[in-house]
């Protein structure tokens, strides 16, 4: 197996569709923390959506690299959402939706009617749930990617104690002086950088399931943000890894087979979780 | 000069008027009650004094050595979800971020700093536990611990002992009181006018009528004997 593995891997194109999983797994996995704690998951899963139609548009206008369009529209629509959702909690929840769904269904309509492929629902799901489009990165994409992933986890480095602090308690961070404002808006530029580089590995619709699995999994049994954040990183780039690995031998998709694995390690975290709370009542 | 003087303000939310017209000013050393019935306006008094909802008219004049982020701020109910991780070190250690500007990460004075209010608020023990799995007292004191790193000139504390049993209230009031001694300027939200009277300087009164002025006067003042005599009234039935 290992003698295999190491055939595959003479391709540089599995490297770079291995070297580029881990980086956007590691990305999504450190800003899903955060997006968990601040219930921000909502946006995030709005977001992706809208960067589906934005890669519909993109695809009927026949652009050579959709990156271009799809980033600056989604960071765009991140930071509308954001506006939306800190005026009032519903109006914001709905606006979300709305979006969402509004974005999809554009989208869809738009590969539907320009579309010249020949195989247009297989465009449409390979979009949608990533297939096994990893494998097919250029060189640009796969450049593109590590230069983000790399921009991404220096913004977290750097500002990781302002997200704790305007995470934990927004108020107390206004009141202190902390530009809570500039670091929300910050944190929504990143997770819309996050979703379109996870876009490439997932697909939108399992996009949300890459950033908040680790997440979820680490909380279940750490209690500190730093463990949680540290966790919730091994976590998302082990299951990216094993998932990438399982689906080159099984020959299954990508996008789903990371996210089944994270959705096993969650199983695992939540047991160790249970058992960790019966041994503390125990003792 | 005062460190915060307060000219006609009136405060509220959109286009709902709380409070109008207050005046009062808070000296250095001052230690302020404010007390009023619920729903009066006390926490959004508060907030506008913190910057957090804009006034809707008048004036909030900080003293020129007091910048508004040199206020420690313990806010009456944290909407801090149930599950989140966060450790008692961590919390406490997030007091300083109001000060360090882009800094990313704490000074080694900072870390001693956050070890030694921990001590002092008797927590050091739980430094490493998670927040949300202390009790109410326990939770109070890694807030005001933050509040400490936060500064040493201000504390706003709002109904800091509500829920806590008598004996964690008293030692609450006790560690409130000894700030106070070392020259911490306090403003405190209270129901508990008995605390109020034993440990103010001064007392706001909000409500139908509003009253500022040291604590002798509000004694002898209107508001001030109804005020405690309706909260003995209700104490005894
Ligand atoms: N976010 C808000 N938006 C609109 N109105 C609000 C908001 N928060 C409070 N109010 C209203 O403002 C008034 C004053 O509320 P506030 O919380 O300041 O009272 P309080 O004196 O602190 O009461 P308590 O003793 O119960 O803490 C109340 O009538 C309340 O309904
Ligand atoms: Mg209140």
């Amino acid at each position: 197996m290992f003698a295999q593995l190491a055939y595959y891997l003479s391709y540089s194109f599995v490297r770079n569709a291995l070297i580029v999983g881990v980086l956007i797994a590691l990305c999504s996995s450190l800003l899903g923390v955060t997006l968990v704690l601040k219930r921000f998951s909502f946006i995030g899963d709005g977001l992706s959506h809208v960067a589906f139609g934005a890669i519909a548009i993109a695809s009927v206008m026949k652009l050579t690299n959709r990156m271009f369009l799809v980033l600056p529209v989604t960071i765009l629509c991140a930071v509308l959402l954001l506006r939306a959702g800190t005026r009032t909690k519903i109006k914001g929840d709905a606006m979300v939706a709305m979006l969402s769904v509004g974005a999809l269904a554009f989208g869809y309509l738009l590969m539907n009617i320009f579309s010249t492929s020949s195989n247009l629902s297989g465009d449409v799901c390979s979009t949608l749930f990533g297939s096994q489009s990893i494998l097919t990165l250029t060189t640009t994409d796969v450049i593109l990617c590590s230069v983000l992933s790399v921009v991404v986890v220096l913004i977290f480095v750097v500002f990781y104690h302002k997200i704790f602090d305007v995470t934990f308690d927004e108020n107390f961070a206004r009141a202190s002086g902390t530009k809570a404002g500039l670091y929300n808006l910050i944190i929504a530029v990143t997770i819309a950088v996050i979703i379109v580089l996870a876009m490439n590995l997932v697909g939108s619709l399992l996009i949300s399931a890459l950033v908040i699995f680790p997440a979820l999994s680490a909380m279940r049994v750490y209690k500190s943000f730093f463990s949680v954040t540290v966790c919730s990183a091994v976590t998302g780039v082990v299951c990216a890894l094993i998932g990438m690995i399982v689906s080159i031998f099984a020959d299954t998709p990508v996008g789903s087979t990371i996210v089944a694995v994270d959705v096993l390690a969650f199983g695992l975290f939540t047991a160790a979780g249970f058992l960790q709370g019966r041994a503390r009542v125990v003792a | 000069m005062s460190q915060i003087s307060v000219q006609n303000l009136t405060v509220g939310y959109e286009k709902d008027i709380v409070l109008r017209n207050l005046n009062f000013a808070v000296n250095a050393g001052n230690y302020l009650c404010i007390v009023g019935e619920n729903g009066s306006g006390k926490s959004t008094l508060v907030k506008t004094l913190l910057g957090l909802i804009a006034p809707m008219n008048g004036y909030i004049i900080f003293d020129e050595d007091l910048s508004r982020s040199e206020i420690g701020y313990l806010p009456q109910q944290t909407d801090i979800q149930r599950d989140f991780p966060a450790s008692v070190r961590e919390v406490v250690l997030s007091g300083f971020q109001g000060r360090m500007g882009l800094r990313p990460f704490y000074k080694a004075e900072e870390k001693q700093e956050a070890e030694a209010q921990m001590r002092r608020m008797g927590i050091s023990d739980f430094a490493k536990r998670c927040y949300r799995d202390l009790s109410g007292g326990q939770q109070q004191r890694v807030l005001l611990a933050r509040a400490l790193c936060a500064t040493k000139k201000l504390l706003l504390l709002d109904e800091p002992v509500t829920g806590l049993d008598p004996a964690v209230t008293q030692e609450l009031y006790e560690l409130i009181a000894s700030l106070h001694a070392e020259g911490v300027t306090i403003i405190m939200i209270s129901h508990d006018v008995e605390a109020a009277v034993k440990y103010a300087t001064h007392i706001l009164h909000i409500g139908d009528i509003t009253f500022f002025g040291s604590k002798k006067d509000y004694l002898n003042s209107q508001p001030g004997r109804r005020f405690l005599s309706g909260k003995k009234e209700r104490g005894e039935k």
